[in-house]
């Protein structure tokens, strides 16, 4: 699958063409293809193994490609060292030096580079003023806390003045209060700064309320590539449907049908009418699979939607803000979101309805959307 | 013992009343006490007494040892012994001493142990991070080198050496100590290495750091533990060689251990035993004070470099 997503006026600054990377026979990225635009805010999704960091590893230049290239700013940085590359990391484990102060530790690679005291001097303030951590920098890392070390390693990516930023889960390895701030911080750093920035995560949170555009990743290859509601809400497959959203996507086996020229899903008993659905491509009878999300579907509220039915509550899962209750549709698990005030009881009959126009449909053989 | 068990009053609520409060009741001649350190004073008293017999000979005169009472303490001290063993004992033709052959140990051990731990702990380093094409290979080499005996390789290296005009000179010895340490030395430069965060050492070359400039400023102000560890293992194992020493080297450049073994094993003339006790002690005396002020670094470094794949 391709994913040339649509690139911004303003111009390209990261570009990746036909890049593969190989550990022995074993391929980890293939023939990949990402053009991220100036200032955008790019977040690879996608499960343990799925080739994400690997990838940005490659546009760091930690890790040398098999085959492909890359472009940064117009550069073909494919075999440039990383520090030539114009680019700051973050990392997940921090990777503070652990014997240099923080005021050090940001200007380890300015003194590399051979810098003038004085510029060293400026940037660190400017970069300690953005990050608050003015009086942290004559500590040592191992006299910080968590999200205190990770201030301080985006601070030293950012004394670097560079113009794309690559974040390696860099929140992982906090709590989830913590999570939530430093993931606002981000945000409004990326406003500030307008550089670009490559963000890897296994978080679909962190991804659906930093990014510009998600690349959703499985196998080393992007499945889709778009902005965040878009992948919400039209994933391009069934492995993108499944892996956004928490409570996960209802999915239902069964087939299409046509009868009296409208199409149909059929599911035992169950019966959805197709007419608002917006199809892809022609449909054809067969085996197919539908997705729901459990938000998507009103809960005792008439009968007033193009499909409606009843159903016995099985399980009921309060979650505090609102309760995700469990029933059978078609004998299938389903799954229906509630606000907290309408809980219903255990083995209650309650009305369900939605509008199959916020739904997707799978091949059931491919699991591409039909 | 058991006067100091604490005895409680029987009856209902005796736990709540009589429960845990205040510091745990230590029994000092439990059983298990006195098992316990009677079996370690025991052993120390077994390891320590053939140290106590030199101690005490080498300060006896000859009349009082010819006595025969080894474990008596002397009744007339003199250093006598001592000084001989230092400055005047024979050896061969020199009669200066084992002064020469200390003298002789540290010009041999100090660049010896430089040379090998800068070359094994930059090997290490380049193993564990720059995992260049043939790494392993290279590294299962060095590891099989660790394994093959002493003995072989006496007689090629003692040709190699002479070929190269360095045969009975210190600076040949010095090359035959740095080859012979590279095997255990870059093992555990690299075990320390590989523990350590790889994103370390990622973040170091997206900062800009090359080759040098990681091993200088990021990997070996976090490494002492690993290099005091080298530097005890190296400086006890070559002061304590002797078979290279007896090999490589030539009569008056003999390290200590060399020359301490001439005097001991002498055969003329009257058998000195407080000179010889002295001289003992005064070469064992150098990796005894490595371990008295190293310990714990030593515990705590060879914990770290456990070996790990």
């Amino acid at each position: 699958m391709n994913a040339n997503g649509s690139i911004a006026a303003n111009g390209t600054s990261v570009s990746i063409q036909n890049l593969s990377l190989n550990f022995g026979a074993i391929s980890v990225l293939q023939t990949l293809n990402l053009d991220v635009a100036e200032g955008e805010f790019i977040v690879l999704l996608g499960p343990s193994g799925c080739g994400k960091s690997t990838l940005l590893n490659c546009i760091a230049g930690l890790l040398d490609v098999s085959e492909g290239r890359i472009f940064i700013k117009g550069k073909n940085v494919t075999w440039e060292e990383p520090k030539d590359r114009g680019i700051g990391m973050v990392f997940q484990s921090y990777a503070l030096y652990p014997q240099m102060t923080v005021e050090k530790n940001l200007s380890f690679g300015l003194r590399v580079a051979g810098l003038a005291k004085d510029e060293i001097a400026k940037r660190i303030v400017r970069a300690a003023e953005i990050l608050q951590i003015e009086p942290l920098l004559h500590r040592k890392p191992a006299a910080l806390s968590g999200g205190q070390r990770q201030r301080v390693a985006i601070g030293r990516a950012l004394v670097r003045d560079v113009d794309v930023f690559l974040f390696d889960e860099p929140l992982s390895n906090l709590d989830a209060k913590l999570r939530a701030e430093l993931r606002v911080e981000i945000k409004l750093l990326h406003r500030k700064l307008e550089n670009t920035m490559i963000y890897v995560t296994h978080d679909q949170i962190e991804a659906m309320t930093l990014a510009d555009r998600i690349a959703v990743m499985k196998g080393g290859v992007i499945q889709q590539l778009d902005a965040p509601q878009t992948i919400y809400n039209r994933p391009v497959n069934r492995f993108v449907a499944g892996f956004l959203g928490s409570p996960a996507m209802n999915f239902l086996d069964g087939r299409l049908e046509q009868a009296a020229g409208d199409w149909h899903f059929v599911a035992e008993d169950v019966r959805i009418p197709l007419a608002t659905y917006a199809f892809e491509k022609d449909p054809v009878p067969g085996p197919a699979v539908f997705g729901i999300r459990p938000e998507h579907v009103a809960f005792n509220s008439g009968t007033g939607w193009p499909f409606a039915a009843t159903a016995n509550v099985e399980v009921v899962e309060p979650m505090g803000s609102d309760t995700l209750v469990w029933l059978k549709l078609a004998g299938q698990n389903f799954t229906v979101r509630v606000t907290a005030e309408r809980t219903p009881n255990n083995a209650e009959a309650v009305g369900i309805g939605f509008d199959p126009m916020r739904a997707s449909l799978f091949d059931a053989a491919t699991g591409n959307r039909l | 013992m058991s006067d100091h068990t604490v005895s409680l009053p029987a009856g209902p609520g005796t736990l709540e009343a009589y429960g845990p409060s205040g510091p745990k009741p230590r029994h000092m001649f439990s059983r298990r006490n006195i098992f316990l350190y009677g079996t370690l004073i025991v052993v120390a008293l077994y390891y320590l007494l053939p140290l106590y017999v030199m101690v005490v000979t080498s300060l006896k005169g000859m009349p009082e040892i010819r006595l025969g009472n080894i474990f008596s303490p002397p009744m007339e001290i003199t250093f006598e012994p001592w000084v001989k063993a230092w400055s005047s004992a024979c050896t061969g033709l020199n009669c200066d001493g084992l002064s020469r052959g200390f003298w002789n140990s540290v010009r041999i051990t100090i660049p010896s142990v430089i040379l090998s731990i800068a070359l094994a702990s930059v090997n290490g380093y380049a193993l564990a991070n720059w995992r260049f094409k043939g790494a392993d290979t290279f590294f299962i080499i060095l590891i099989v080198g660790a394994f093959i005996p002493y003995q072989v390789m006496i007689y090629p290296i003692v040709i190699i050496l002479r070929e190269v005009g360095l045969y009975g000179s210190l600076s040949g010895l010095v090359i035959v100590h740095s080859i012979f340490g590279m095997p255990i030395l870059t093992l555990l430069f690299r075990n320390y290495f590989t523990s350590m965060p790889e994103e370390l050492f990622r973040a170091a070359r997206v900062d800009g750091a090359g080759f040098w400039g990681i091993y200088f400023r990021i990997m070996l102000p976090m490494s002492l533990p690993i290099f005091v560890v080298a530097i005890i293992l190296q400086v006890t194992g070559i002061w304590n060689d002797f078979l290279f020493g007896v090999v490589y080297t030539r009569p008056d450049t003999y390290p200590m251990t060399v020359q301490l073994n001439n005097i001991v094993n002498s055969v003329q003339g009257v058998k000195e035993y407080n000179v010889n006790m002295a001289a003992t002690i005064l070469t064992g005396l150098v990796p005894l004070i490595v371990y008295f002020l190293s310990g714990k670094l030593f515990v705590r470094g060879i914990a770290a470099g456990a070996v790990k794949g």
